[in-house]
């Protein structure tokens, strides 16, 4: 979870960096860590390539750090700047083209009806401690297609507003919502089959054991 | 008039984010009164989305902020040197 700073606060640490006190841009892109290096994995899905398009992104933000308006959030400024660096280095890289993000956009094909079900058992956080619950629902993240693993990420793993999201994306807040429908759709359908098992034993379970 | 299921599930997302309107948010509840199959439609769905927004799902790699800010003061230096 990213909380956005104080946005004054960060434009008076702004105007400090860039009056001199350069170390303290240390502290102001300590909260956009997270959601940079994210939004890079889910376009180029490759944990040491998106780790080298945070930094080279962080050293950007760093330069360009003058260019910076106000008009938007300084994190939004700072994601739409890792996306540019992840679209430029899948360009650069020809056989991965199949899953950049004009190969998918918004049409009506595909099946976005979730599984039906006739009750649910609750999976708590806490159920989290196992390793493989963590393991199935990134594989499920995974699974998606480009623009919907990108719309879930930010809003819901990184729990970004659909502003925010859309601005980050470059897309509108419509396609927002309606990718993030989408991607929860296929994300229920995909994964309540295999969450089951993780659901707390019921108390008949109990009554049964005994 | 009666809302049906498919009704339901197209809006289960913004009925999760609160992005519906107070007219269909009424009849969507009206409807999950009776229908069994929608009320654990979205109680999935709803479970999946607090679930992904568990910070223990995506960590970032082990060292990945102490080598990022290792290379920023790299950087720092390259530019107070200039
Ligand atoms: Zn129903």
């Amino acid at each position: 979870m990213t909380r956005p700073s104080n946005p004054e606060n960060e434009a008076a640490c702004i105007r400090r960096i860039l009056a001199g006190e350069k170390r303290l841009f240390h502290e102001l892109i300590r909260p956009c860590e997270r959601p940079i290096y994210f939004l890079l994995l889910s376009l180029l899905r490759n944990e040491a390539e998106a780790e080298d398009a945070a930094q080279e992104t962080v050293i950007k933000v760093y330069r360009n750090l003058h260019l910076f308006r106000g008009d938007s959030q300084f994190r939004t400024w700072v994601l739409s700047i890792a996306r540019n660096e992840g679209l430029g280095r899948l360009r650069k890289n020809d056989n991965r083209r199949e899953d950049s993000l004009d190969a998918l956009t918004d049409g009506e094909s595909g099946d976005f009806t979730p599984a039906v079900l006739t009750s649910w058992r609750e999976i708590p956080a806490e159920a989290l401690e196992r390793e493989e619950l963590g393991a199935l629902l990134r594989k499920a993240i995974e699974g998606l297609p480009a623009i919907y693993r990108n719309v879930v990420l930010l809003r819901d793993i990184e729990e970004m507003d659909g502003r925010e999201t859309a601005a980050a994306l470059g897309i509108t807040e419509g396609a927002v919502k309606v990718r993030l429908h989408r991607a929860r759709a296929l994300l229920q359908r995909e994964l309540t089959p295999k969450l089951k098992r993780f659901a707390p034993k019921g108390r008949k379970l109990f009554g049964w054991a005994r | 008039m009666r809302i049906d299921c498919k009704h339901v599930w197209e809006h289960i997302s913004a009925y999760i984010d609160g992005e519906v309107d107070a007219e269909l948010r009424a009849e969507i509840d009206k409807h999950l009164e009776t229908c069994e199959i929608c009320c654990a439609v979205l109680d999935s769905t709803r479970n999946v989305v607090v679930l992904l927004a568990d910070n223990r799902v995506f960590e970032l790699p082990a060292g990945f902020s102490a080598r990022l800010h290792e290379r920023l003061d790299e950087e720092l230096a390259l530019r107070e040197g200039s």
